[in-house]
């Protein structure tokens, strides 16, 4: 059953490196800079490697998809997300893979009644004119610079052919590496608690996990899009929505991955907070939006002449398309999943007023005597329990979000055989003690087992929201995620008395 | 980075070497005309086999600079523009080649009094093939001097123009036999002919100049 769920893994690989190809190569092979099978082979290479080496980091293996609780669902949102993206690619506009991947999630959220994290819809929106912005900023400075330098510098028009190609080999490799490294687990991702643990040896020599067995099909599928399909979108990129010059190809290249590296990198953030220097704010971004600006941007800088707004259209309607795509094939999909089919396609998330989650929200300042005519009573998901507390008089928004968060129930039983089998690395000596101290224990709501974490060992705790602290609370926020992961007792949720 | 060079430098040696030869050609092109003129005959064949074997050479080495860059796809946005440079290039060359071939087959008698606009034709029609190459050369290096070289090259085929004129209109309002008239307008007008092809080359550098700017 594994096998079938994994072939819409498969097929959304196949459309990524259809579609995300032409933000690496787009412009080398749309100037002829570089053949297309050489991008394409190169591209194949790099991606596979970045997957399988980089793409299978411990914590954040569940990637974007890992917010639907059965593979049901996750087959139909990976499978929305590769049509919407495929139907893109097909008609040669770049667009965001991992958008068409929260669309498909927001179609799974309106079908099983999960709530939608607004934040998430906003990222998208802001995507798509904050990240254009950058990129064409930055890429009109490059150009800038670029002409100043070559107007002061005498190069050889053979000697600039090499060094823009070699430029565009280098930054696709790179490119190609990041991409497999940070996508792979949108595709594959969902599987991996699925496939049985184990490793095994390489040649004898390089040790392989299973995990990183997934990777690489997804790599591969990734790898095989890029060689099979990706040449139309290259060419909208490079060629049709604005006719680049070789070295303002590479520019847009080098834009990209600029705004990649400062407004969506963390290590990046992470040094310049551990150095004390402001740190510069991550934004949402995307690389298939990221080159669209890029070109632009130059485009602009260039005097404006020559943009083809028609295919500039074209492209941000389809950035707006292509989850609202995704969600709905995704809806639809779902519901024939479910009722023609008969596949789980999710586990309900049932929601109630326990006692615990009832002191909890009181002494968060939600009034008492407005929930006590909920309290006791189940609710199937989050939709029907929030309709219930929008029908209560007297709950201010305030009220309604801190009662949601409180009286979501989730199963979790602190195993020691589980505990036995958390990766030890990603925990301090402390906090494993902590967990430790509470084997044998359980929880019917999440912030019941992050508040017993804290009573145990302080270095659970959350610290006060700075600039400095940003660090410790975000890879704090990733463990505990990781924690709740292995100890969640999945088709459990009904349990409390 | 030396490595990545190597074959590039191989190439830029002979498209120099090339354009050496198109300025070689000039040079000697006008060396030879006085030659002729002054009755150094022996001289005068003496160049005009140089000229035929660096254009017998000139033509090997466009040859393996054109298909280098057609095999290993240099240059992609701007092959066709340098194809067609050096190309026509090769005009100028085959001008002078041909020129000098005619006036050692033919052997027409120029009057002395006509001599020195001779002389003049042939010096601006070299000094518009130097500077040509000068362009050429600014052009491949990404230097901004290509217009300024353009420029001149139209100054000097103008100036030749001129000097082509008024020897012309001397030579028909001589005494000369008609026939002779002809042999000697025609001589007039081959000469002339060399800074013409300066001049369509260097056309067409101008505008591959405005196309490599990024």
């Amino acid at each position: 059953m594994i096998l079938f769920y994994l072939t819409s893994a498969v097929f959304l690989g196949w459309s990524l490196g259809a579609n995300h190809a032409a933000n690496e190569f787009g412009t080398a092979v749309a100037t002829r800079m570089v053949k297309f099978r050489t991008a394409a082979t190169i591209c194949a290479v790099f991606v596979v490697l970045g997957a399988v080496l980089s793409g299978a980091g411990t914590s954040a293996t569940l990637g974007t998809l890992g917010a639907v609780n059965a593979l049901g669902g996750s087959f139909m949102v990976a499978l929305a997300a590769g049509l919407s993206v495929f139907w893109m690619t097909k008609v040669g506009l770049p667009v965001s893979v991992s958008q068409a991947v929260v669309g498909g999630i927001i179609g799974w959220n309106l079908f099983t009644g999960s709530q939608t994290d607004v934040s998430s819809l906003i990222a998208i929106v802001s995507t798509w004119i904050v990240c254009p912005v950058l990129a064409g900023g930055i890429a009109a400075l490059l150009f800038a610079g670029t002409r100043r330098y070559l107007a002061g510098h005498e190069v050889h028009i053979l000697e600039r052919d090499v060094t823009v190609r070699a430029g565009f080999l280098v930054m696709g490799a790179f490119g190609a590496y990041a991409l497999g490294a940070n996508n792979v687990a949108n595709v594959v991702g969902m599987f991996v608690p699925a496939v049985p643990a184990g490793s095994t040896r390489l040649f004898g020599l390089v040790p392989f996990s299973s995990a990183q067995g997934l990777f690489l099909v997804g790599g591969v599928a990734i790898a095989l899009g890029v060689a099979t399909y990706s040449r139309r979108v290259m060419m909208t990129v490079g060629k049709e929505l604005f006719k680049l010059s070789p070295v303002t190809g590479l520019i847009v290249v080098a834009a990209q991955a600029a705004v990649l590296f400062l407004f969506a990198s963390e290590p990046l953030r992470d040094w310049l907070v551990t150095h004390n220097l402001p740190p510069i704010p991550l934004v949402p971004v995307s690389s298939s939006q990221a080159v669209i600006g890029a070109v632009v941007g130059i485009a602009l800088a260039k005097g404006g002449r020559n943009i083809r707004y028609g295919v500039l259209a074209r492209i941000t309607g389809a950035w707006a398309a292509t989850p609202l795509i995704a969600g709905a094939v995704s809806f639809f999909g779902l519901f024939f999943l479910q009722n023609v089919f008969t596949l789980t396609v999710s586990r309900p998330i049932p929601y109630e007023i326990t006692r615990p989650a009832f002191e909890r929200v009181v002494s968060q300042g939600v009034p008492a005597d407005k929930l006590e005519a909920l309290a006791g009573a189940r609710f199937r998901n989050a939709r029907e329990f929030k309709a219930a507390l929008r029908d209560t008089p007297g709950l201010a928004p305030a009220d309604v979000r801190l009662t949601l968060a409180a009286a979501e129930l989730r199963r979790y039983e602190i195993d020691p055989a589980k505990i036995v089998r958390l990766d030890l690395e990603l925990l301090t000596p402390r906090q494993i003690e902590a967990i430790r101290s509470l084997a044998w224990t359980s929880y019917d709501h999440t912030w019941q087992l992050r508040d017993a974490l804290v009573r145990e060992s302080s270095q659970w705790a959350f610290l006060p929201e700075t600039r400095r602290n940003y660090i410790h609370n975000r890879d704090l926020e990733t463990r505990l995620r990781y924690l709740e992961a292995a100890f969640r007792v999945n088709g459990a949720e009904a349990s409390p008395e | 980075m030396a490595h990545l060079f190597a074959k590039t430098r191989l190439l830029e040696s002979k498209i120099d070497e090339y354009l050496d030869h198109t300025s070689e050609v000039g040079l000697l092109f006008l060396e030879a005309i006085k030659d002729y003129l002054n009755g150094n005959h022996e001289e005068f064949e003496s160049r005009r086999q140089h000229v035929t074997d660096l254009e017998r050479h000139g033509d090997e080495l466009r040859r393996e600079v054109e298909r280098q860059l057609y095999a290993e796809t240099l240059i992609p946005e701007s092959r066709g523009d340098v194809l067609g440079i050096l190309e026509h290039t090769d005009g100028v060359i085959n001008t002078a080649k041909m020129t000098l071939m005619r006036l050692s087959v033919e052997r027409p008698e120029i009057p002395s009094n006509l001599t020195r606009g001779y002389v003049e034709l042939a010096d601006y029609g070299c000094r518009a093939a130097q500077e040509l190459v000068m362009g050429i050369r600014a052009f491949f290096r990404g230097a901004p001097l290509v217009t300024d070289f353009v420029h001149k090259v139209g100054f000097w085929e103008k100036e030749a123009d001129k000097i082509a004129e008024r020897l012309r209109r001397d030579i028909f309002a001589s005494d000369l036999d008609l026939s002779r008239k002809m042999h000697l307008g025609d001589f007039v007008m081959r000469i002339g002919t060399l800074s013409d092809e300066a001049e369509e080359v260097s056309d067409r550098l101008a505008i591959s100049a405005i196309k490599r700017s990024i």
